[in-house]
């Protein structure tokens, strides 16, 4: 069937910010569709809370609103723009969820939306254990055998059935599931399943057949409106049942099946298809298939697109979002081209000659208590893909996509015991890869290491193979080199491995030296969706040591971007942003753009957001073989470092010195603004003010130090970037347990010391220098006070309580900056406000986190801009040449993952958490802070009870707060100190027992409902267990706390503009472009 | 990395060193290259591929080593296998054997670590090409591009006297349920049955997959040489006919095409895959070609008009009926989306249909397995006996 034309308008729903289980694939999906529909002769209106995203970019729907993912302002949308149609598929499960809400509600029959792309009933069915188990038991389909026992006869009878442990229990009904497992012994079943029998309210225990080591695969699936029906890939998970997919290593396609296994999953999948109604678009299926016997159990399915399926379009060419957007308006999929060959249809299963590797990134670092192995809960925040032409080399490049100090696989990094060892292969974990390295070192066998780990022991076969050329290269022949390139070792990596066995060590470039004398170099391979059978017109390319080489650099003038890796926390979307915006703007100029990145999820890395893309590992020798390559022909004006985050700018300095032309600012004004000393000395030279600081090599030093700053300081060792293990010190004790327990103090890493600026207001200025002048994009104030990392704080956009002489300062210091460290694109610079003076914290000549939501909140795209100042132009050719003013106030506020990471305190500090952003707007600070907290997930309550427990020095400024609080109608409840000081200023108060003191506590309290709101500031790191339960409590009841003052006075505006319930919504589109200021 | 340095030597002169794997001897033939990500043991078997030398594009071969089910005939029939990596450790639960051992003891020779993508792009530019492989060091890569450059190729010659069965036989084995296939579309009704129909398969390098798929169905299935005239089989009063695949070029085998004319006009319904549709489109007057670099995988898209959908297909062929010379009493019910080649027809005024992909798969998706059922249908209308 062609294009429906009884639908002209569509509505589409993305994922919102980027959280734990739903990240920027899901950018990268609503940008396919957008375009396809968009193409098709459809209007968009697209819905999303992450200005982050390209999908928010105005160019990319008629429609674009930034507003809160809720069923009311979701109404308000519809209502004003009536789409015809409502495509729920491509915005993740949030997506899913909110058509299923909406069409609860009434909104989709009262409007006349249709669902287009999946049923109503189907994503019902396909999120319901019970109604799914059943609707594929009638198509002949296996779950895995459970039983409901109320007795423990009962219960030992269903067992004996089963036939062997682990079993798996739940007793029903228990709550927050407790008592649910995975049982080993018959002992330890009795015990497990009476308890369970007693705690369950109804009696029952849910007896289930246990699936953990089974091989796990998936199985991404199209159909259309005719019932065509593909699989576009088969991907088999390294990690056997029990980890969650997004956990595990992931392997595509399939290698330890043979056909008819396959073909029996895929006939499986599209009787899952039928049975779940699912008529048109993308699915993801799951399947546990018994390795001793074959038996194949359906897990689940999902009726949409997932990260699985961005994924699979990565990894195959077939981009899946873009034809289930297109299935969804009646296409078929044989009317549809594959732009890869352009001569064959999307009615086809790709058909690949190499071998990709996902890897997840976790973060665990970040979270201290966070139990660090892995399960049924999905804990990592990014992945990275890598393309071999083997499962060996594709994984080596995967490790070193990863950007964990890994220049490829090797043993763990510290010393182990064999028992220690072996509870790292048995329990699944983000070390397991390396554990398997030490195993073989010690002469552990293959049969042993399948046993304890589960992987599929072809795959533990290739990691030999690995192990055993990694012992061959003790030569540096060319033959051994030649083997150990094909399985994708590093240069790096082959010169610690030579090490071992010279008295001189051998470094990259010694290495990169012998190969040149060997004439070993990478070759190019096309990734064409059909293993070479046909031409391939887009260059999407992987590299390898084969013969063949298939770049074929045109002779155009050229520019290569860099992109940021795997997302992770501090590095994410934003940085994706930006890359794709500087290729398009380049590709704007007449250039033809390069792109390098190995991230799956992203735009950046989808086939046609540049001319030519290259996945491939960001590390020095796999760009520096991608720009010799494309320097080959044409003209290679240079390689972007500022926009992929850290990732790339790490790389600048080496690059340089390999030869590479970077464009912008230099690496050396980037190492400038870098380097402690002599950036103070610039400061100093253009008369700007920072807080003062110095170094400390031990604690004698650092207490040297704090004579002259005074207390309270913040300590950081010098090697760590990102905030990691920074802390605010407030008095001597602090100072000592810090130097204590962070134990990386001494002579190689000492520790900065920087004058804590109390009480600050923090500032983030996004500006633009071409060299002629410096032009200021944004100046964000913050909503948290200083000591909370940028990434972490809400800020406000434009600032609304400074005053002109501080913004004239800002505005100053930030061009003075920009000229004197010849900054060439984006710089961000950060200040302390405290009282009227202005201080630098830091600056960072590349662009930042906050660009794209500048970018969103003024109208003025920056990393465009930005990135053609870099290739020559002048802000005024461009047309920038006055900092854009801002309609109406723009929230940004920062998410974080406690809900994954329950027993973490979540209170705010220098250590950047987050996993992404939304953004709030309205014409008034209150309306877009709160809308801010509800996309943010904790929406502030307009009436109820208040808890306030503040430290000593916040009470004055908590005083106001909790007036305010009284007037808007709110119940007061205060801890002891708290309450008294209220108290004594005549506000009326309940006093509530701290946690952890005799009796009903204020834990009681929030958990019989009568806290709605927290404001909890904390003391120092002594007494922050009292704050800590409370916070814990909060985040489990999903009571909104506010652990500053400025972000509870926030707040509190934020809850007055609700109580006058005249928030509205307003699409990018319709905001009048912004004028220059005066 | 064991086994011994090996040569594939392309008639054009391009040579490729691997190691070799497998027999340890000299292969003349030649080379195409399969697509298919998984079955290796199934085109391994599968007698389509005699004189050819197969270059699987999927760079992990032998990884689910081999077993006693997955054949489509008694033995390897290739000439030579070209893998990027072939895999020295097995991992499934059915596998018997290793993929090396097995070709060794067959005597077929195979070759590894070769570029194979860039074998399969050398395919795709220029045709397919004549080469010759040494595993065992006996010739240099002079003597071995002589040896291609000697090769007589395939076309004109009859492949299937060397593949077809001695004897005629009967064939009983059904498809075991666990891998029962799941087609695409609706199945149709299965009919009750008096008795068992007889089919009568000629034997042209038949797939045991089709045979268990015609068994699954119901029928009584004898197969024959491929020689036997049509005389021999239309006196054993057989419900229906089926000319199978086999290897090489149709254009050779007058035989088998005189004996197709006899059984279109006998009216008793003829199904025909592959070789056996292009006997089947011979005998009606038309022509075949040989494809550049012919149709060799488990992805090919099929428009099936009838069904006005897409299957996707399993495929094995190098020469394609020319649609121009068909009469007008055929009907095209199946093109291919990527080449626009001709994938099926029948005739309107005889019981007689014929795909030139596969519909047994094995290996490939089961999309078209409902031909087989389709096939009963037709006998049994045809049939009052059976209906």
């Amino acid at each position: 069937m062609p294009r429906r034309t009884d639908i002209e308008s569509i509505l589409i729903i993305g994922s919102g910010p980027i959280v734990i289980g739903q990240a920027c694939e899901f950018d990268y999906s609503g940008v396919q569709a957008c375009k396809a529909l968009r193409q098709a002769g459809f209007r968009i209106i697209l819905v999303n809370s992450n200005p982050a995203t390209i999908m928010t970019d105005p160019e990319m729907a008629d429609a674009t609103y930034v507003e809160p993912l809720t069923v009311p302002y979701l109404e308000k949308i519809i209502e004003r723009e009536r789409p015809d149609a409502l495509l729920p598929t491509v915005g993740g499960q949030t997506g899913l969820n909110l058509a299923v809400d909406l069409a609860a509600a009434g909104v989709l029959d009262r409007y006349g939306v249709e669902l287009i792309g999946a049923r109503l009933e189907s994503m019902q069915l396909a999120e319901d254990r019970e109604l799914f188990k059943n609707a594929i038991t009638e198509y002949g389909l296996e779950s895995p055998h459970s039983f409901l026992a109320t007795t423990l006869e009962e219960a030992r009878s269903h067992a004996e059935t089963i036939g062997r442990f682990p079993i798996f229990i739940r007793p029903s009904f228990t709550l927050g599931g407790s008592g649910a497992g995975t049982i080993h012994t018959p002992d330890e079943f009795d015990v497990k399943v009476a308890w369970g029998l007693r705690e369950s309210p109804v009696g029952s225990v849910l007896i289930e057949e246990s699936l953990i080591g089974w091989k796990e695969f998936e199985l991404e699936v199209m159909r259309d409106g005719a019932d065509n029906f593909v699989v576009v890939c088969s991907i088999e998970n390294l990690d056997a049942m029990g980890v969650h997919t997004g956990d595990s290593i992931t392997v595509a396609p399939a290698q330890t099946l043979t056909d008819r296994e396959l073909q029996r999953l895929r006939d499986q999948a599209r009787l899952v298809m039928r049975a779940v109604g699912v008529e048109t678009g993308g699915s993801n299926v799951q399947f546990a298939v018994h390795p001793e016997t074959g038996r194949v159990v359906v897990i689940e399915m999902n009726p949409r697109v997932s990260r699985s399926s961005a994924l699979a379009s990565k990894a195959t060419g077939f981009p899946i979002a873009k034809w289930a957007a297109l299935v969804a308006v009646g296409y078929n999929l044989d009317e549809l081209t594959n732009d890869i060959t352009r001569q064959t249809v999307a009615a086809f299963e790709p058909s690949i000659d190499y071998v990709v590797v996902k890897i997840p990134r976790w973060a665990f670092e970040k979270f201290s208590g966070v139990e660090s192995s892995l399960g049924p809960q999905m804990k990592s925040v990014g992945e990275a893909m890598s393309i071999g032409r083997t499962f060996k080399a594709a994984l080596q490049k995967g490790i070193r996509s990863l950007e964990i100090g890994r220049n490829g696989w090797g043993p763990l990094a510290g010393p182990v015991t064999d028992d220690d060892l072996e509870d790292l292969l048995r329990t699944p974990n983000r070390d397991r890869l390396f554990a398997v390295y030490t195993a073989l070192e010690r002469q552990w066998d293959l049969e042993t290491l399948a046993r304890m780990t589960g992987f599929d022991i072809w795959f533990l076969d290739q990691m030999q193979q690995l192990f055993e050329t990694a012992d061959r290269v003790s030569g540096a022949d060319a033959e051994s080199l030649r083997e150990a390139k094909r399985q994708g070792f590093s240069d790096s990596q082959l010169a610690e491995l030579l090490s071992h066995h010279r008295a001189e060590p051998w470094s990259e470039v010694d290495v990169r030296e012998v190969r040149r004398q060997h004439d070993i170099r990478p070759t190019y391979h096309q990734v064409d969706t059909c293993a070479a059978e046909f031409q391939a017109f887009t260059p999407y390319l992987y590299s390898s040591y084969d013969e063949g080489d298939e770049a074929l650099p045109t002779e155009r003038r050229k520019v290569v971007i860099l992109g940021g890796g795997p997302n992770r926390i501090g590095q994410g979307i934003e940085f994706d942003y930006c890359c794709v915006h500087a290729s398009f703007a380049l590709q704007e100029m007449g250039y033809e753009t390069i792109m390098v990145n190995c991230n799956p999820e992203t735009v950046s890395t989808d086939y046609d957001t540049s001319t030519r893309l290259y996945f491939e590992p960001l590390t020095r020798e796999d760009v520096l073989h991608i720009v010799q390559r494309e320097a080959a022909n044409g003209d290679l004006a240079g390689v972007i470092v500022q926009y992929g985050g850290q990732t790339p700018l790490n790389l600048a300095t080496d690059l340089e010195r390999d030869g590479v032309p970077i464009l912008g600012t230099s690496p050396t004004s980037i190492d400038l603004a870098e380097d402690r000393d002599r950036f103070s000395d610039l400061l100093a030279e253009l008369d700007i003010p920072a807080p003062a600081h110095g170094l400390a090599r031990n604690l004698e030093q650092a207490l040297a130090v704090v004579d002259t700053i005074g207390y309270p300081v913040v300590v950081r060792p010098s090697f760590v970037l990102g905030g990691r293990a920074m802390a605010i010190v407030h008095d001597e004790v602090d100072l000592k347990t810090y130097i204590h327990a962070a134990a990386q103090v001494s002579p190689h890493h000492p520790l900065y010391v920087d004058q804590f600026l109390n009480a600050a207001i923090e500032v983030d200025v996004d500006a633009i220098c071409d060299g002629r002048q410096v032009v200021i994009g944004g100046i964000m104030q913050h909503v948290e006070g200083a000591g909370v990392h940028s990434g972490d704080s809400a800020c406000v956009l434009p600032p609304h309580r400074l005053s002109a002489s501080v913004l004239d300062r800002l505005r100053s210091h930030t061009r003075r900056l920009g000229m004197a460290l010849h900054v060439r694109g984006l710089m961000n610079v950060q200040y302390a406000i405290q009282g009227e003076q202005v201080y630098v914290l830091e600056v960072n000549p590349r662009a930042s986190r906050t660009v794209p939501y500048v970018s969103k909140a003024t109208g003025v795209q920056l990393a465009k801009i930005a990135a053609k100042v870099m290739l020559g132009s002048t802000l005024e050719e461009l047309g920038l040449t006055e900092e854009p003013t801002v309609n109406g106030f723009f929230v940004k506020e920062a998410v974080l993952p406690w809900k994954k990471f329950t027993g973490v305190d979540t209170i705010l500090g220098p250590e950047m958490r987050s996993t992404g952003e939304v953004m709030g707007h309205a014409p008034d600070f209150g309306n877009a802070f709160a809308k801010s907290q509800e996309q943010a997930g904790s929406p502030l309550p307009v009436r109820g009870g208040a808890l306030l427990t503040v430290n000593d020095q916040d009470k004055t400024d908590a005083l106001p707060i909790a007036r305010e609080l009284h007037e808007l109608g709110f119940r007061l409840l205060a801890t002891r100190g708290t309450a008294e000081f209220f108290r004594a200023a005549g506000l009326e108060v309940r006093k509530v027992r701290k946690a952890g003191e005799e009796g009903r506590t204020v834990l009681e309290a929030m958990e019989e409902g009568q806290v709605d709101l927290v404001v909890n500031t904390p003391k120092g790191p002594r007494s922050r267990r009292h704050g800590a339960r409370i916070r814990a409590l909060a985040t489990r009841l999903a009571i909104p706390i506010l652990t500053t003052m400025p972000a509870a006075a926030a707040a509190v505006t934020g809850i007055r503009a609700l109580q006058a319930q005249n928030a509205d919504v307003r699409s990018l589109q319709n905001y009048a472009v912004a004028e220059p200021v005066p | 990395m064991s086994g011994q340095r090996a040569h594939l030597v392309l008639s054009d002169g391009t040579v490729f060193v691997g190691q070799g794997f497998g027999a340890e001897t000299v292969a003349v033939g030649e080379v195409v290259f399969n697509t298919c990500l998984t079955g290796y043991q199934e085109v391994i078997t599968d007698p389509s591929y005699q004189g050819q030398m197969v270059c699987m594009t999927t760079p992990h071969i032998g990884n689910t080593g081999i077993n006693k089910d997955d054949i489509e005939s008694a033995r390897p029939h290739l000439t030579a296998l070209i893998v990027r990596e072939v895999s020295r450790h097995v991992s499934s639960w059915r596998a018997t054997r290793s993929l090396p051992d097995w070709l060794a003891e067959a005597g077929v020779p195979g070759i590894s670590d070769i570029d194979t993508r860039l074998l399969t792009r050398h395919i795709r530019e220029q045709g397919v090409v004549h080469a010759a492989l040494c595993t065992d060091g006996s010739l240099n890569p002079d003597q071995l591009l002589a040896r291609a450059r000697n090769f007589e190729g395939l076309e004109g010659r009859d492949l299937v006297r060397e593949v077809t069965c001695a004897a005629p036989y009967a064939w009983a084995e059904t498809t075991a349920s666990p891998w029962e296939p799941v087609a695409s579309g609706e199945m149709p009704e299965p009919v009750e049955m008096e008795r068992q129909p007889l089919v009568v398969a000629w034997d042209l390098g038949i797939k045991y997959n089709i045979l268990r798929r015609l068994a699954s169905q119901g029928f009584r299935v004898e197969v024959v040489p491929a020689s036997t005239s049509a005389a021999e089989v239309l006196a054993m009063k057989p419900d229906g006919l089926f000319l199978s695949n086999g290897p090489g070029d149709p254009g050779a085998l007058h035989y088998v095409t005189e004996t197709a004319r006899q059984l279109i006009e006998s009216n008793v319904p003829l199904f025909g895959i592959c070789l056996g549709h292009q006997i089947i489109a011979q005998a009606l007057g038309a022509e075949t070609y040989k494809l550049k670099f012919g149709h060799h995988g488990g992805n090919q898209p099929v428009s099936d008009l009838a069904a006005g959908n897409v299957q996707i297909t399993s495929q094995n062929h190098n020469y394609s009926v020319l649609h121009d010379g068909l009469p007008d009493n055929v009907e095209i019910t199946h093109w291919n989306l990527n080449d626009k080649t001709v994938e099926g027809l029948r005739l309107t005024d005889k019981p007689v249909f014929s795909v030139q992909y596969h519909p047994e798969a094995s290996p490939g998706p089961h999309d078209a397995d409902r031909l087989f059922a389709e096939f009963v249908q037709l006998v049994q209308s045809r049939s009052p006996a059976t209906g």
